[in-house]
């Protein structure tokens, strides 16, 4: 953790409630490339596929607009921004719902090489990261879904050049067609905090062998991975294990947080647009105040969540050392506010918000599994508690 | 922007005048005669009218040099402050002359008549009558929820004065002066105890004809402007300044006028729930050792943080002059829902001792106070619904829900 701290590009600032214009620019860009490149047609096409992405779009999004390497400090070739920036690209990808191996390879591994890499190991394996030609994922849960690394049991024995995993992860976002794997993995008769690193190895190891899940969410692609005896090689030390871990997974907490609200005000759009132009009873549904006072409600809602994605991710920039509190704090709140947006948007749209040819289910699915993945608003709520001392 | 150079020479032309003039043994009333005529008790008034012309933000400037030195401000309790808005806006010389000097010298107090029994959200609907009589308007009805009414002067009153006109175009602005025969102030109390508003009754009460203010007709657009200063929170009231020595004799008076000033509002801060006490509370009855307990604090807490927060992007939007977005208009609502989470969780964590109130109840009464009080924040100063409303169709443009209060006011259905 040392190491990576001192290295971390972040500039020391203070937390900002309103975005400056350059990010207000770069969202713009961003959002500007989704609409063209991510149509809801698009999002269909690409979640009916294994791989679930298009290459090119990915080529592009890599080459103009130098997205997978946002917040990857510039010595490993990245662009050197911070949380802020990475959250408003998870935020345009949320709403435009784009299917691409981001948040695996972006948020999760790349932050876990920054979290606990040595040096060389991040000179090494960042850069390919950073500028999209390699797709990484991050395995934490296992069998037992739990997203505290308390609970991780894979096991990593020493051996002459490295460790030899042993065990079963899964959930592993974009694990099936990852070039290269994060392993959070224990130390044989170790428990709870001790023992726990991170590993890595490329995903067409030796004793490895890799399963694509069918996710009630299309657009996010699971997979289980069974390690036996896989060789891998250990990031950093042992000793920061634990605590590499659970940075890797506020941090990403915070980027969902954002990529959740992103949704959320997608999906209000839709349902907003659609009460304004549905005529029942001689006059716009809109216009009727039981349906009026519902999206009153839902603007707030989603405007709140948005409140706390922003701070906790201004928190986590400026070092503020509440940010992994706050990190809790955004993913119940976003979690809580998305899917109710979502189940409200399908009721807003009556009949029609059910079926399939209608777009709210994509983002209603990806609502639920955002809700369920890095934790439930239950658990975050909890861990909010313990993190005020309360 | 204010520049640099105006700036400095209003700083030191302040500081040059207060240097000359203040001095903490004079009277209030004495103190602000002075302020009324050389103008730095409201700056940012016109010059014709006891201020000098100055832009808001040199008038923070004359507040700070204020506060540097402890001076007292011109009087800003209560409503005064909207009427004297609406009079500069609205009023006759006359009224202008009558009216505004004892506003600020605060020898005269003043209140909004404005809702009444049978409109609350549909202020339009006013009934209280003014019918012309030779040289006064003679007044009947009946208003409510006035706050102060018992101890002011003038009040700022709305009545209808057409009724064959549609609604909004029938009624007419007054200042109708308080203390007369036909005008009765009776305290309102609440469900709280407390009686922080008044009714007051009005029987064949006069109304001189120069007390008009604006046209016969025009009260709903004079309404407006009180309204609307109303909701600026009557134009940046900065609180009474605590720097300097503070001895003498007008700091006395100064907080013998605020005493009476607050007097009514003691429990506002129940009404918003108190979340700043939840945390403290938890750990005091033990609550947060139930896992129940631990899920519904926390729910509050990030509700009410991230209320918190959406103001504060609010404000930080309209100070980078952004045209403000959806959430400047959304804090009463989020209010609302935070002080009525703050009301349930207290509940829960206090736990059967919930059944007391008073001095033996927890926190000698304030948590008492706050299950008892926090049903007025969701319809003081515009119900949650009027507030969804205005959301729903000022900033997401819905249509409007069709009226059936449209013509003659009187053929529309009323209480």
């Amino acid at each position: 953790m040392s190491a990576s701290e001192e290295t971390r590009v972040e500039p020391a600032r203070r937390i900002q409630f309103a975005f400056t214009d350059e990010q207000e620019q770069f969202r713009s860009a961003i959002r500007r490339f989704l609409q063209d490149k991510s149509p809801t047609t698009e999002v269909r096409r690409l979640m009916a596929t294994p791989e679930g992405y298009d290459p090119a779009v990915w080529r592009q999004l890599s080459d103009e607009l130098a997205l997978p390497g946002v917040h990857i400090p510039e010595q490993y070739g990245g662009g050197g921004f911070g949380m802020v920036e990475l959250s408003i690209v998870t935020e345009e990808l949320g709403r435009a719902l784009l299917c691409a191996p981001y948040f695996s390879t972006v948020v999760l591994a790349a932050n876990a090489i920054l979290n606990s890499g040595t040096e060389a190991q991040r000179a090494n394996l960042l850069p390919d990261l950073a500028s999209g030609a390699k797709f990484a994922a991050l395995a934490i849960t296992e069998l037992n879904g739990s997203w505290d690394p308390r609970k991780i049991e894979l096991v990593a024995t020493s051996d002459t050049d490295g460790y030899r995993l042993q065990g079963t992860k899964s959930y592993v976002i974009d694990g099936h067609i990852a070039e290269r794997l994060v392993v959070a993995a224990r130390l044989a008769g170790k428990a709870a905090d001790e023992g726990l690193g991170l590993f890595t190895l490329r995903a067409n190891s030796v004793g490895v062998e890799r399963r694509l899940l069918e996710s009630m969410d299309p657009t996010r692609k699971l997979a289980r991975i069974d390690f036996r005896g896989a060789h891998a090689e250990l990031l950093g030390s042992l000793t920061d294990g634990a605590k590499a871990i659970s940075r890797t997974l506020d941090q990403a907490a915070i980027a969902l947080s954002n990529e959740m609200v992103g949704g959320a005000q997608a999906l209000f759009d839709s349902a907003l647009n659609y009460t304004k132009m549905r005529v029942q009873f001689g006059r716009e549904i809109g216009s009727f105040q039981a349906i009026k006072h519902k999206l009153a409600d839902l603007l707030l809602e989603v405007e709140l969540a948005k409140s706390a994605a922003y701070y906790a991710a201004q928190a986590a920039a400026t070092n503020d050392p509440e940010w992994p509190a706050l990190a809790c704090l955004a993913k119940a709140e976003a979690s809580d506010a998305y899917l109710h947006m979502a189940a409200e948007c399908i009721q807003l749209h009556g009949g029609i918000g059910f079926t399939w040819d209608n777009d709210t289910h994509l983002w209603f699915k990806r609502a639920k599994s955002s809700e369920v993945f890095l934790g439930q608003p239950d658990y975050h709520r909890e861990l909010l508690m313990q993190r005020w001392g309360v | 922007m204010m520049s640099k150079v105006n700036e400095t020479e209003v700083r030191a032309e302040v500081r040059e005048w207060l240097a000359a003039n203040w001095d903490p043994e004079l009277s209030l009333v004495e103190w602000r005669n002075k302020l009324v005529d050389s103008g730095w008790g409201m700056p940012q008034w016109p010059q014709e009218w006891y201020g000098r012309g100055l832009p808001v933000a040199l008038a923070r400037v004359v507040e700070e040099e204020f506060a540097n030195v402890g001076a007292v401000a011109a009087a800003k309790t209560g409503v005064r402050l909207l009427a004297a808005a609406t009079l500069l806006e609205h009023g006759s010389e006359l009224q202008k002359k009558k009216f505004l000097r004892r506003i600020l010298t605060g020898e005269d107090s003043w209140c909004q008549l404005f809702s009444e029994p049978g409109s609350g959200s549909d202020l339009a609907g006013a009934t209280t009558r003014a019918d012309l009589q030779g040289d006064f308007w003679i007044i009947n009805g009946q208003k409510v929820w006035t706050t102060s009414a018992h101890h002011a002067d003038h009040g700022l009153l709305l009545a209808r004065t057409d009724w064959d006109a549609p609604k909004h175009d029938g009624m007419s602005y007054f200042v109708i002066d308080i203390k007369q025969p036909g005008v009765d102030v009776q305290p309102l109390r609440q469900m709280n105890g407390h009686a922080s508003f008044n009714q007051v009754f009005f029987t064949d009460a006069k109304v001189p004809v120069e007390n008009l203010v604006g046209k016969v007709g025009e009260g709903w657009k004079v309404a407006m402007t009180t309204l609307a200063h109303e909701r600026r929170g009557a134009d940046g009231l900065a609180p009474p300044s605590k720097r300097g020595r503070r001895v003498g004799r007008i700091y006395a008076e100064e907080r013998a006028e605020l005493e009476t000033a607050n007097q009514p509002y003691k429990w506002y801060p129940q009404r918003a729930g108190r979340v700043d006490l939840i945390i403290e509370r938890a750990k005091e009855t033990g609550a947060n050792k139930d896992p129940n307990a631990r899920q519904e604090i926390a729910r509050l807490m990030i509700m009410a943080k991230s209320a918190e927060w959406t103001a504060r992007r609010a404000r930080a939007a309209q100070q980078q002059g952004r045209p403000q977005g959806p959430e400047g208009s959304l804090g009463k609502l989020a209010a609302s829902n935070v002080a009525r989470a703050c009301a349930r969780v207290h509940t829960l964590m206090t736990g059967t001792e919930a059944l007391l109130t008073g001095s033996e109840s927890p926190r000698e009464g304030i948590i008492a106070e706050i299950l008892v009080s926090v049903p007025a924040v969701s319809i003081a100063g515009g119900t949650d619904e009027i507030q969804r409303n205005i959301i729903a169709e000022r900033v997401l443009g819905l249509p409007k829900e069709p009226r059936f209060d449209t013509g003659p006011f009187r053929n529309v259905r009323r209480n």
